[in-house]
C-alpha cells in the first residue's frame, strides 16, 4: 500500500474536555471533503481527558496533515493515526426483532449461538441482540438476519485500543513540570 | 460531553474584590495592557460599554461605523505594534460582522481578541432577538474560541484568550460572554495566564536539524532565502539579516514578510509569488537550497506545485509543525521560533558571498527593469500609473512610511514599489485578500504608533467596501493618509477578464461618486489629481499634513500588473507581459 493510496485509519485524539472541540475536529475533516466513516468519544485513561476515535478513508500523506492540523488546535493533547493492523478494535450491533420469530424460526436460535451474539433483553414483543466483533462479523449476521425481517439495527462508532504504548500520560507529566 | 468551560490552574495570590462581570471584562483589558480597543454598542454588551464609559481615562474606546470596521483597525493595530488587537461588538449581527475580519487575522497569524456580547444564558438556543451561535459561527476561524456564561469564569477566560492570541503562531481568539455573566457579581482578582497544558506554543528547536540545515546550506552554490511573515512576528529581523549577510544568501521575501530585511538592503532580491519579482520566481527553479523562512508555501507563492523548486534541498524554518510538508516537501525542517532557530543557526554558517549566484539575480531584475519597472516608474503614456504614486510617496516619506494597502492592483503595486526600510511597514490583507481591510487598518496603524506615517492605499473598489470608516478618522482625529488609486474599474478583476476571459468586463467597471466631495463631507482635506505635473506636488502636500488627507489620484483605466504568474502555472512561467 502505497503512501498515495487511500485506506482506512483510526485516529485517535486526546483532548481537554470542551465543548464545541468535536465542532473544531471534525471541521478539519469537512474543510478537505473527508467523509467520516465513524466517531466514538469517550473518557480516556487518564482522569479528565477524552479520547476521540475516528475512523477515515484517505490516503497517509493527507492523514499526517491532518494530524498536524488536529494537533495545532489548542484543547488537544495529542493525535495518533493508526492502520487498521496496529489496533486492536471492536464495533457493536444492535438488532431488534420480532419476539415469536425466536420461537417459531428455529434457525434464529442456530444463528445467535454460531455468532457469539448476546441477547440483552426479551418481552413479548420483541428481543435485543447485540454482537461486538469487527465490522464484517456484524454485517454477516445482519445479512443471516434480515430474511426474517429486523425491526431495527444499529451499529456503532469504532473503539480501539492500540497495540503500542500510547505515551499521554507522560507527556502531561511533562508539561506539569515545565 | 460533560460541559467543563475552563479549567483554571493559575493561584491567586490577589486579594479580590467584588465586582461586576461586566466591570471585570473592562480591568481584565487593562491588566492585559490593552489602551485602545475598537468596537460598536449593542444589546448584549451594554453593560460592557457601560463600564468602558466609567473606565475612559484608563482605556480608549474608538467608535467605529461597522464592526468589520472594528475587526480591520484591531488587525491594523496588532501588526504595527506586535501587540494584540482587541474588537469588541454586540451579539447577533454585530458578532457576525466581525467574521470577515476574524478569518483575515486566522490566515494571515494576527494576535487579536474579540468580545462579543451574547443573550442571557436562559435564552441561548432559544432563537432569542439578536441570537446568534457565534462560537458556532467563529470555530473555523478561530485560535480558539470560548463562550462564557458565569461571571466568576471571565477573568480565567480572557487571560487564556490573550495568552493564546499572542503566543507561538499568533492568531484570533473570541470571547462570547452572556449578558447575564456580565450582570452578576463575584469576587474579582486577576492573574495572567502563562501555561494551557493541551496547547504547546513553540515546539522545541532541535539542534541537530539547525545543524543539518547549515551543513546543506554551507554545502550549497545557489542557495535562496524565501521570508514570511514568522520573522517579523518572531522578532528576528536582526537575526535573519546576520545569516543572510554572514552566508551572502540572495533573501527574498513572500507579501508579509516584507519590510524585514529593508528594501534597500543589497542582499534583499525582492518579493516572490504571483505579482513577485522576476528573478527570485525564476531562480526559485534554479536555486540547489530553498531555506523558507517562517513562511508557509502558500498557493500565490509557489504557483504549481509539480514544477516548484524541484531540484532543491528544501529546508523549512517553521514555528506551526502542521505547516511542515503541508505544500511542499522538506528534506530539513527545524522546528521553533524564528529568532532561536536563527541564532542558533548564525555560528555555524561559513562566510560566503556567492557572487556568480548574486549576479543571476541582477541580470534578471535588469531584464524586469527594461519590460516592466522602467514603464511603471517612468512612464513616457499619458495617463498616470500607480506605480508613480508609490515612487512619490517614497520619496516624501523617505521610505519610513507604513503603507496599509486594500486588496488588488494597487496592492500589488505598493508590495512591489514601496520602499520598507522599516520593519512592519506592511500593513494588507495576504491570505484572504479582504477588500476593504485597508481604510479601518490605517487606522488603528496609526493610533498604535501614532508617530509613524501611516498612507492607506486602496481602490476605488475596496474603499468603497469600507469607506464609512472616514467617520471614525473624523471623529478620532486620527491622521491617516489616505490615496485612492483609481481607475473606475476592480481592476485585478479586469486584468484576469482581459487576459483569461477574452475582455469580457463583466460588472467590474465602477461608476464612481465624487470622492473628494464625500472626504469633504467628513471634513477631511481632500484632493484630485489627473495629471502627472501635479503629482509631485499633491504627495507633498499630503505628506505634510498634520491631519488626515484624502488624496484621489486618476490612474490609467487598463493597465496590468505584471510580471504575473497565471494561476497553476510554474513560478518559473513568469510573464512580463
Amino acid at each position: 500500500m502505497s503512501i498515495e493510496d487511500k485506506q482506512l485509519f483510526t485516529v485517535s485524539v486526546y483532548t481537554e474536555n470542551n465543548i464545541g472541540l468535536l465542532n473544531r475536529i471534525s471541521a478539519i475533516f469537512q474543510r478537505r471533503h473527508i467523509n467520516i466513516e465513524s466517531l466514538n468519544t469517550s473518557p480516556s485513561e487518564i482522569e479528565g481527558v477524552s479520547k476521540f476515535t475516528i475512523v477515515v478513508n484517505i490516503t497517509e500523506v493527507n492523514m499526517k496533515k491532518i494530524i498536524g492540523q488536529i494537533e495545532k488546535q489548542v484543547e488537544v493533547i495529542k493525535a495518533y493515526y493508526h492502520k487498521l493492523d496496529e489496533i486492536i478494535y471492536q464495533i457493536a450491533g444492535l438488532f431488534k426483532i420480532k419476539s415469536e420469530l425466536l420461537f417459531e424460526e428455529r434457525q434464529i436460535q442456530n444463528i445467535i449461538k454460531e455468532s457469539n451474539a448476546r441477547i440483552v433483553t426479551v418481552n413479548k414483543e420483541f428481543f435485543v441482540l447485540e454482537k461486538s466483533g469487527k465490522k464484517e462479523e456484524i454485517v454477516t449476521l445482519y445479512n443471516q438476519l434480515s430474511p426474517f425481517g429486523i425491526m431495527q439495527y444499529t451499529r456503532s462508532g469504532l473503539i480501539a485500543v492500540t497495540k503500542e504504548e500510547m505515551k499521554i500520560s507522560s507527556l502531561l507529566e511533562a508539561i506539569k513540570n515545565n | 460531553m460533560e460541559t467543563q468551560t475552563i479549567k483554571s490552574t493559575q493561584k491567586s495570590t490577589k486579594k479580590t474584590e467584588r465586582i461586576s462581570g461586566s466591570e471585570a471584562i473592562v480591568r481584565c483589558l487593562i491588566e492585559e495592557g490593552v489602551d485602545i480597543l475598537y468596537g460598536y454598542p449593542g444589546g448584549a454588551i451594554m453593560p460592557v460599554y457601560d463600564e468602558l464609559y466609567k473606565y475612559q481615562d484608563k482605556i480608549h474606546h474608538v467608535l467605529t461605523r461597522h464592526e468589520q470596521g472594528a475587526t480591520h483597525a484591531a488587525q491594523g493595530y496588532a501588526r504595527i505594534s506586535g501587540k494584540v488587537g482587541v474588537a469588541m461588538a454586540t451579539s447577533g449581527p454585530g458578532a457576525t460582522n466581525l467574521i470577515t475580519g476574524i478569518a483575515d487575522a486566522q490566515i494571515d497569524s494576527t494576535p487579536m481578541v474579540c468580545i462579543t456580547g451574547q443573550v442571557s444564558s436562559h435564552l441561548l438556543g432559544s432563537d432569542a432577538f439578536q441570537e446568534t451561535d457565534i462560537v458556532g459561527i467563529s470555530t473555523p476561524v478561530t485560535k480558539w474560541n470560548c463562550q462564557v456564561t458565569k461571571a466568576e469564569d471571565i477573568p480565567s477566560v480572557i487571560a487564556k484568550a490573550f495568552y493564546i492570541a499572542k503566543s507561538g503562531r499568533p492568531g484570533p481568539v473570541l470571547v462570547d460572554i452572556t449578558k447575564d455573566a456580565q450582570f452578576n457579581e463575584f469576587d474579582f482578582s486577576y492573574e495572567k495566564c502563562t501555561q494551557v497544558r493541551s496547547y504547546n506554543p513553540i515546539p522545541l528547536t532541535d539542534i541537530i536539524d539547525v545543524e543539518a540545515a547549515a551543513k546543506l546550506i554551507n554545502t550549497a552554490k545557489k542557495p535562496l532565502i524565501v521570508w514570511g511573515q514568522g520573522v517579523i512576528l518572531g522578532k528576528a529581523e536582526e537575526q535573519l539579516k546576520a545569516v543572510v549577510e554572514k552566508a551572502g544568501i540572495p533573501a527574498a521575501w513572500t507579501i508579509l514578510g516584507a519590510s524585514a530585511i529593508p528594501t534597500s538592503h543589497p542582499l534583499n532580491v525582492g518579493m516572490v509569488g504571483m505579482h513577485g519579482n522576476y528573478a527570485p520566481n525564476i531562480l526559485t527553479n534554479e536555486c540547489d537550497v530553498l531555506i523558507a523562512i517562517g513562511m508557509r508555501f502558500d498557493d500565490r507563492v509557489t504557483g504549481s506545485l509539480d514544477t516548484y523548486a524541484k531540484q532543491a534541498k528544501v529546508i523549512h524554518f517553521e514555528i506551526d509543525p502542521a505547516e511542515i510538508d503541508k505544500n511542499v516537501k522538506t528534506d530539513v525542517a527545524v522546528l521553533g521560533d524564528a529568532k532561536t532557530s536563527l541564532e542558533l543557526l548564525l555560528p555555524l554558517l561559513d562566510k560566503n558571498s556567492h557572487k556568480e549566484w548574486h549576479q543571476q539575480f541582477k541580470d534578471l531584475y535588469q531584464i524586469e527593469f527594461d519590460k516592466v519597472i522602467k514603464n511603471d516608474l517612468y512612464p513616457t503614456k499619458e495617463g498616470l500609473t500607480m506605480a508613480e504614486v508609490l515612487k512619490e510617496i517614497n520619496i516624501q516619506s523617505e521610505g519610513k512610511a507604513a503603507i496599509v494597502s486594500d486588496v488588488g492592483q494597487h496592492q500589488m503595486i505598493a508590495c512591489r514599489y514601496a520602499d520598507f526600510n522599516v520593519s512592519k511597514s506592511n500593513i494588507t490583507s495576504g491570505g484572504l485578500g479582504t477588500m476593504g481591510f485597508g481604510l479601518p487598518a490605517a487606522i488603528g496603524a496609526k493610533m498604535a504608533a501614532p508617530e509613524r506615517e501611516v498612507v492607506s492605499i486602496s481602490g476605488d473598489g475596496g474603499y468603497q467596501m469600507t469607506i464609512q470608516e472616514l467617520g471614525t478618522i473624523f471623529q478620532q482625529k486620527a491622521a491617516v493618509k489616505i490615496v485612492v488609486l483609481n481607475n473606475d474599474f476592480l481592476g485585478m478583476v479586469r486584468q484576469w477578464q482581459q487576459l483569461f476571459f477574452d475582455k469580457r468586463y463583466a460588472s467590474t467597471e465602477m461608476i464612481n461618486p465624487d470622492f473628494v466631495k464625500i472626504a469633504e463631507g467628513y471634513y477631511i482635506k481632500a484632493r484630485k489629481v489627473t495629471k502627472r505635473e501635479e503629482l509631485a506636488e499633491a504627495v507633498e502636500e499630503m505628506m505634510k499634513s498634520k491631519e488626515a488627507y484624502f488624496l484621489e489620484v486618476c490612474v490609467e483605466k487598463e493597465d496590468n500588473v505584471f510580471p504575473m504568474i497565471p494561476s497553476g502555472a510554474s513560478v518559473s512561467d513568469i510573464r512580463l507581459e
